[in-house]
């Protein structure tokens, strides 16, 4: 009568002997991965044959860290993160009972202190501790610095989530400020805050922000209208030499380009959007692609207008509407109208603030827009095609204005770039600018302009970041870059990413439509544009 | 009851590449009636439905609403005309949130009625009001069916086009909808046209009805009629209902 289990199954292995297998299992996994990859390589030597050189010692330590960090993830980590997932509460970065061990109050004292002195200490760090331990000092200042961050956010936390958008807009308007002032006291002029600043300003700052506004045009085109576009950096470059090409040959300002281009890169997202009509999902991506490969050939191919692959050099610059100009030969140059000292610095944090505000206007006109009927149709199209068809939408026109909204803005951040740059080549609009962008929004939560801002800034700031990672040549040797390894480490966090959260950071979507309660909900949204 | 021809459908052929699905059919739907089309899996209803709405068009025949020709329009045209249409597997825009769903119901209209027809369809559904803010792929089936019928309205249709409402539901959501069913078209003279599987629930509900086999319609009749006709019991109803 009474069902009795099968013995095998309630015996529990014990976790000490599971991960002793799983660690032999994952051995034996690297060893045949790697034995090819890792064990022989071919190489060349003095007479210029191919000969293979043999690396066992290297192979059995990436087995054996392999099979270690199996043995330790199974017998330690899994235990722990399971009695963590027990009181799951999510703060939006981690499991609460992960973070309030991680974030202290002593800790973050300890952290304060860390940085405090050895910022004092910047200049004589070299000569105390010798150019090795040096490295070692700055980036254990770094790390206490990004700690103290993270620990002041966490507990704010409830504060930033309430306030999210209005915080990030009067961040990213201080910036460049706190940035010169820091960096003015730090090296006690003025002109010095100036040139210092370049860097940060120009490849965090700038480079962050174009990444963030081609990942909310885009965003139009995927997040809200659902079409895989694959093909987005070639609006970009439309965009890009529009500005390039009409700005070195007929010397118009940028201020009438930048709506030209824009309004081409929109004419050119309809002429894709055409023969796409029918397309959805998979075929569309492929052709999408396509064409993103086509107008990149068709700039290299083009020799007598595009200069092909050596590019079109000498854009002008930008000019604070005609008023003040950034050419150190022309009269009315900053530093003459406002009587300062010369630096380049100002151009960088003028074309910062350019881009911020070409950002704040994607924000706000996606913001609009999903308001409007067009905006909800392109939700609603996103969501079932034939359901919005027998709503009386036409979908044809719903996809064109999609397409040629989201490349609008592509159009918008190309010419941007070329203005930036002061050179364009198709170097610049291959495919991987497009898998990058596109990369950022998945990250970031399909539909969420806060998330993609976030996705951007990990991913883009992650990058440039690697570049200051420059104690890592003393343990690798002076070969070692850690920049070129920025796609491995992209793709690793790209995996946990979408293992911890798979809808991205902010994967919930904020309903546009409320019944008599519309001012007590949709702030967080409309903030982002107003600021 | 029944005011003059509103959908006259004539000798409608409908393929699925080289497979007829639709062998020429006849049916009549006039002003202000409740007219069901009832028939077993794969009879051709689902097709019929679509057809109506020109996806996939007929390729012989053809369908005219209040005296327009609309075989050959396209879909969004034809919603334009005032047919609005709950579709088989409802068809709802699961992110998006019960108001803005009926917002899409809306947009021929471009929300100028909205409010207005949101209390009507909340009367009528009042279990949608509490749901309001919440997205429609988290709502039950028998309020997914309730949201798809009511999106349709908010089109202001002149025809309702019902696939399968019944499918799926408990009995008593069932009957809901029915008298939901029924009391639009009594007080506000709704004419409904209604493909159902449920044949004894349709058949009371209906003024008139087809039984369709095999991409034919093989029978028609009022309800009544229908329901007593021994060959629609054998193939329907015997221990189909209770």
């Amino acid at each position: 009568m009474a069902v009795t289990a099968s013995p095998e199954r309630d015996i529990v292995v014990p976790p000490m002997q599971r991960a002793f297998r799983e660690a032999l299992y994952a051995g034996a996994i690297a060893l045949g991965l790697f034995v090819l990859f890792i064990g022989l390589r071919t190489d060349q030597n003095i007479s210029n044959e191919l000969i293979l050189v043999q690396r066992w010692g290297l192979l059995a330590l990436v087995v054996i860290l392999t099979a270690v960090g199996r043995f330790l993830y199974v017998a330690y980590a899994q235990p722990f993160l399971a009695s963590l997932k027990v009181a799951d509460v999510a703060t939006g970065l981690l499991p609460e009972s992960m973070a309030t061990r991680f974030f202290r109050i002593p800790y973050l004292f300890a952290a304060i202190i860390i940085a405090v002195a050895l910022l004092a200490l910047a200049g004589s760090l070299d000569g105390l501790l010798g150019p090795d331990l040096a490295g070692y000092a700055r980036f254990l200042r770094a790390l206490a610095i990004i700690y103290a961050v993270a620990s002041v956010m966490f507990y704010f936390r409830s504060f930033i989530h309430d306030h999210f958008s209005a915080l990030g807009v009067s961040a990213l308007a201080l910036y460049p400020v706190v940035v010169v002032l820091t960096l003015a006291l730090y090296s006690g002029s003025v002109a010095g805050g100036f040139q210092g600043s370049l860097k940060w300003v120009d490849n965090f700052g700038i480079q962050i922000l174009i990444y963030v506004m081609l990942a909310w045009g885009l965003n139009i085109v995927i997040g809200l209208a659902g079409l895989l576009d694959l093909g987005y950096v070639a609006f970009y470059a439309v965009g890009a030499y529009a500005y390039a090409l009409l700005g070195t040959h007929f010397g118009l300002s940028f201020w009438i380009l930048l709506p030209a281009a824009g309004c081409m890169a929109a004419f050119w997202g309809v002429m894709l959007g055409f023969p796409v009509l029918r397309l959805r999902g998979d075929y569309l991506a492929i052709v999408t692609l396509a064409f993103g490969e086509i107008i990149r050939l068709v700039l290299i191919n083009w020799r007598e207008v595009t200069n092909g692959s050596a590019g079109v050099s000498g854009i002008p610059k930008v000019s604070f509407f005609g008023l003040i100009s950034f050419n150190v030969s022309d009269p009315n140059y900053i530093a003459k109208v406002l009587n300062i000292a010369t630096s380049s610095a100002y151009y960088k944090i003028f074309l910062y603030y350019l881009i911020l505000g070409l950002c704040l206007l994607t924000a706000f006109v996606t913001i609009r827009l999903r308001r409007l009927p067009v905006g909800r149709a392109w939700e609603a199209l996103r969501e079932d095609e034939i359901a919005c068809r027998s709503l009386g939408i036409n979908t044809t026109t719903t996809k064109l204005t999609a397409f040629a909204t989201g490349a609008m803005f592509g159009g918008f951040a190309g010419s941007f770039f070329a203005a930036r740059q002061g050179f364009v080549s198709p170097e610049s609009f291959v495919f991987l600018e497009s898998a990058i962008v596109l990369a950022i929004v998945v990250l970031g939560g399909m539909g969420s302009l806060p998330g993609i801002a976030v996705a951007a800034l990990v991913m883009i700031g992650g990058t440039e970041a690697l570049r200051e990672l420059d104690f890592l040549k003393r343990i690798f040797g002076p070969d070692f870059t850690p920049e070129l390894y920025r796609m491995l480490l992209f793709g690793m966090a790209m995996v946990i990413v979408m293992l911890w959260k798979p809808r991205g950071f902010v994967g919930s979507r904020e309903p546009t439509a409320f019944l008599k309660k519309r001012k007590a909900v949709s702030g967080s949204f409309t903030k982002e544009g107003h600021g | 009851m029944a005011g003059a021809t509103l959908l006259d459908i004539k000798g409608v052929q409908t393929y699925y590449g080289n497979i007829r699905a639709l062998n020429g059919v006849d049916v009549t739907v006039n002003q202000g009636e409740i007219v069901a089309l009832i028939g077993a899996n794969g009879a051709g209803k689902s097709t019929l439905m679509m057809t109506i709405f020109g996806a996939p068009r007929a390729r012989a025949g053809t369908i005219t609403f209040a005296g327009t020709n609309i075989t050959q329009m396209p879909t969004h045209e034809i919603a334009r005309m005032r047919i609005a249409q709950s579709p088989e597997g409802r068809r709802i825009f699961p992110r998006m949130t019960v108001m803005e769903n009926l917002q899409m119901g809306a947009s021929l209209d471009n929300l100028q009625h909205f409010d207005e027809d949101a209390e009507k369809v909340f009367t009528l559904f009042p279990r949608l009001k509490e749901r309001i803010g919440q997205r429609g792929g988290t709502l039950s089936g028998g309020e997914q069916q309730m949201l798809s019928i009511a999106r349709a309205l908010m089109a202001r249709p002149k025809l309702l086009l019902l696939d399968e409402p019944s499918l799926g539901l408990a009995p008593l959501i069932v009957k809901q909808i029915f008298d939901a069913i029924r009391a639009l078209n009594k007080t506000q003279g709704l004419t409904v046209f209604l493909v159902e599987q449920n044949a004894f629930g349709a058949l009371k509900l209906a003024d008139r009805g087809y039984v369709m086999v095999n991409g034919n319609v093989t029978m028609s009749g009022t309800g009544k009629e229908l329901l007593a006709n021994p060959e629609v019991r054998a193939a329907y109803l015997e221990g189909g209902h209770h």
